[in-house]
């Protein structure tokens, strides 16, 4: 018994030592403080260290600019990479590697002046040559990168990518010509007024032939087996871990950068982001809708508005949608303020419009001026006499439909939430949720095969059309049946006739109301808006509406200590 | 012996190609496309892309063609991760899942089978009850649950130990310990029982009335006897750990393969589904057949070349 005894005191101690040197070894860590894991990496300058912490939620897909298709990938190419323009403070163009452009007389033609102290990170010029091979190599028929449509706005582009035309994958047929080493030509297919801020998007950077050439299939794989032109450049990337950007010291604009060094790391659950951010370990943490109550009292609390839209589409392949006074009613139905404030609850904004409220403008007038407040805004008294119109015209007194959402805890939240508005503004009627993934969701909308759907939108350019014109009749985004003449003509004349940008303009708002006030084609409900904890010393990160999330060029540190 | 293995291995690969044509069908029944910004395309432009990566062909078509390539060894090219080889990709992930699930396993068989024989040997007294007590939490208490409180005290509270990441050893310290939760208890329980069936044993008797002292009898003859069955549960729980890791990697922001097996899913990046799958499978497979070989090793009486006698 006493041996027995022994033993079980020895596997006691076993097991105390193997706790103990778990806690030594913490206890090693928490001697230097390690919340500033960057400090002293740069003691000897007298401000202090311009190191920005960042999380982001998935490892990077793909930084090659002709392959690239993901908010992740486009974040990290607008800080490491520059186009002909790049976006400022306000989503205005301003010169990046063109110092300035001109535009021919009838808006089709721009020639861009190419800076010439723009270099690439291992000292080659940045020249007009290298944006015509970028873009012959995202056209190339072998290189099947999703974003080539986005520049169907220049000549010949959508000859050039589709296998039926004659001229499929003839490149050199390509409106973009280099006059010489600092002049670019580019002719477009018809005068679209946003072509300027188009040039800041990712698929539009340059790309250097020889360096792509020299790193074969190896190219923009790694850190070192891409080149750069932009404020920073990668310098570590540990795949499904972390990046570093840091200061790029060939940049043409390198006095305006302040930041040296910003470190990104893989951060899949909100939780953890936020014990990171609580001990100083990341700058920024995105909230979601959970732990928005928990935190909106802290001072680090922010919300920012975003240029994407939230909808109910009504598909009118189902009789009771095809009646324009049920979809009336459910335009009228539900109480927006109250979803934005409670449901929500993260800066988004109850919107009776389609297209965002400070998105675009002409003469410094904004899109929304003439109908600021939309069409057919919260009335549960209107919404209940529409209802009973369109329930006498379609002979029934019940009407069950199903809808569409996807599959995340928001929103089925959300959708709980219309649905429960829906039933309480409209008698007789009854929903349910059909919640999907993403996948799923969009596989059911392409196939017409839903009865309503909570389905959002972001814009691909700077201009309403990115959001109007998805309705045209069999338009790709229509997947409901809609249809109007009207509607389409105005689409059609605003899209082609680019004459006078005033008539056009009101073209597209007249356009917008008729989709939106005489058929209630879809139901706007909100603009997306997102909560966020945003360190007080973290300055000048400027967030877009169009494009990538953020810029970091102008951004710098104070405070800090 | 050398007959036998040879035998299993040829099972084995059969299993594997069984498990592949599977999952190829299975997987093309999943909607939508691989493309991240596939609301954004028009069907044209969607059918000019799915061409050009060959996904417009017929199923079959496309199954001869990536079994042609498997049986080469080449697990193709990711469609997420645009360029990479899917080999290159499990490469660079299983490291930390397999260090993190290595770490966990030994911390948690070494626990675990110290508690179990403890608990059997103080049969009935408080010991034994507390380890049961132990042991039922550990398996009930879900290890995401543990981990973001382990997260929460030791890392933002006391500050002991790093939040998260996968830098220093100190990094795995949390997550190794939160994994090894269900081991611990696993193999504690499993490791109870046997050691008390062990023990009534006529060569337990046997080798006590030797004379030979109580340590020794536990040491050499009860243990050793008692880990067959455990072992049996260690294969597949090592490959649970080693693979199954994905919210104790979430959590911890470690750059394992469990989360992007997941992930390849949801994008239908058939590639890595394809590579992820059989990785796994090999694995289970391969754990399956140590631990037979293994038995063996442990206990004689079921030698593999018995069947010859």
């Amino acid at each position: 018994m006493k041996k027995s005894k022994l033993t079980f005191l020895m596997a006691l101690t076993l097991i105390f030592s193997l706790f103990l040197a778990a806690c030594s070894g913490g206890k090693d860590e928490a001697k230097d403080p390690k919340p500033e894991g960057n400090d002293g990496t740069k003691t000897e300058k007298p401000a202090e260290p311009q190191v920005l912490n960042l999380t982001e939620v998935a490892e990077l897909p793909s930084l090659d600019v002709s392959k690239a298709e993901d908010a992740a990938s486009f974040q990290v190419l607008n800080n490491v990479m520059e186009g002909l323009y790049r976006l400022d403070k306000t989503d205005k163009p301003v010169p990046g590697v063109a110092e300035s452009h001109e535009v021919s007389e009838d808006g089709k033609v721009y020639t861009f002046k190419i800076r010439k102290d723009a270099k690439w990170s291992n000292g080659d010029p940045v020249t007009a040559k290298d944006f015509v091979y970028s873009y012959h190599r995202t056209l190339n028929k072998d290189s099947a990168g999703s974003y080539q449509y986005i520049m169907g706005d220049i000549k010949n582009v959508n000859k050039i990518i589709n296998p039926e035309d004659p001229m499929y994958g003839k490149v050199e047929e390509l409106g973009v010509v280099a006059k010489d080493d600092h002049t670019l030509e580019i002719t477009l297919e018809n005068a679209v007024p946003y072509f300027v801020g188009l040039t800041s998007f990712a698929t539009f950077y340059p790309q250097n032939q020889k360096f792509v050439e020299s790193q074969g299939d190896k190219y923009a794989l790694e850190a070192n087996t891409l080149v750069y032109n932009g404020p920073f450049v990668l310098s570590e990337w540990k795949h499904e871990e972390s990046w570093k950007m840091v200061k790029n010291d060939q940049y043409w604009d390198k006095d305006s950068v302040k930041l040296d060094e910003i470190n990104v790391n893989v951060v899949k659950d909100v939780g953890t982001d936020l014990n990171l951010y609580n001990t100083n370990q990341n700058d920024l943490v995105g909230l979601s809708s959970e732990y928005v109550d928990q935190y909106k009292d802290n001072a680090d609390f922010k919300t920012e508005t975003e240029a994407t839209m939230w909808y109910l589409k009504m598909n009118q392949k189902n009789p009771v949608f095809k009646n324009v006074n049920v979809r009336k009613a459910f335009s009228q139905a539900i109480d927006k303020e109250s979803m934005v404030k409670v449901i929500l609850n993260n800066g988004s904004v109850a919107a009776n419009y389609l297209v965002p409220a400070n998105f675009t403008n002409i003469d410094g007038e904004d899109f929304r001026a003439k109908y600021k407040d939309g069409f057919h805004a919260f009335d549960a008294a209107k919404a209940k006499s529409d209802w009973e119109a369109g329930l006498k015209e379609l002979k029934k007194d019940k009407v069950e439909v199903e809808f569409l959402v996807g599959d995340t805890e928001s929103s089925i939240k959300l959708a709980t939430y219309i649905a429960a508005q829906l039933e309480k503004s409209l008698p007789g009627l009854k929903v349910t949720l059909n919640p999907q993934p993403f996948k799923n969701r969009l596989d059911l909308e392409n196939k017409g095969q839903y009865d309503f759907e909570l389905a959002g939108w972001g814009p691909d350019y700077q201009d309403s059309m990115t959001f109007l014109d998805m309705f045209v009749t069999d338009g790709g985004h229509n997947r409901m049946e809609y249809s109007n003449k009207k509607y389409d003509d105005l689409i059609k004349s605003a899209k082609t006739d680019l004459s006078d940008l005033k008539k056009r303009w009101e073209n597209l708002q007249e356009a917008e109301r008729i989709l939106l006030e005489e058929d209630a084609a879809i139901a706007p409900l909100y603009q997306r808006g997102r909560a966020l904890l945003v360190k007080p010393y973290v300055k000048d990160v400027f967030k877009h509406g169009f494009g990538a999330d953020y810029s970091y060029k102008w951004a710098y540190i104070e405070g800090k200590q | 012996m050398g007959k036998y293995v040879l035998k299993r291995i040829g099972y084995m690969l059969l299993t594997l190609f069984i498990i592949a044509s599977v999952t190829f069908f299975l997987m093309k029944l999943l909607p939508g496309s691989p493309f991240n910004n596939e609301d954004r395309l028009s069907d044209t432009q969607k059918e000019i892309l799915l061409d050009k990566y060959g996904l417009n062909e017929p199923v079959p078509v496309q199954y001869v063609k990536y079994m042609t390539a498997l049986a080469q060894g080449d697990l193709g090219i990711s469609f997420q991760f645009d360029g990479r080889p899917v080999s290159t990709l499990i490469g660079e992930r299983i490291g930390a899942s397999a260090f993190l699930g290595m770490q966990s396993l030994i911390l948690g068989t070494v626990l675990g089978l110290i508690l179990g024989t403890i608990a059997a040997i103080r049969h009935n007294s408080w010991v034994d009850y507390s380890a049961t007590v132990a042991s039922v939490l550990g398996l009930s208490i879900p290890s995401f649950v543990f981990a973001s409180l382990l997260q929460y005290y030791v890392g933002v509270k006391l500050q002991w130990l790093p939040v998260a990441f996968w830098t220093t050893w100190e990094h795995t310290i949390l997550p190794s310990i939160a994994l090894s939760l269900v081991v611990i208890a696993t193999t504690s329980r499993f490791m109870r029982t046997e050691i008390l069936e062990v023990l009534g044993q006529d060569y337990i008797i046997t080798a006590r009335s030797k004379g030979l002292s109580n340590a020794r009898v536990i040491v050499t003859h009860a243990i050793r006897n008692a880990m067959i069955p455990v072992i049996t549960i260690l294969g597949p729980l090592a490959v649970n750990l080693i693979t199954g890791t994905l919210v104790i990697e979430r959590i911890f922001s470690v750059p394992g393969l469990g989360q992007q097996f997941v992930s390849s899913i949801a994008t239908n990046d058939y590639p890595v589904i394809m590579g992820t799958t059989l990785f796994y499978s090999t694995l289970f497979i391969g754990v399956i057949l140590l631990v037979d070989i293994l038995y063996g090793i442990i206990d004689p009486r079921i030698r593999i070349s018995g069947g010859k006698e």
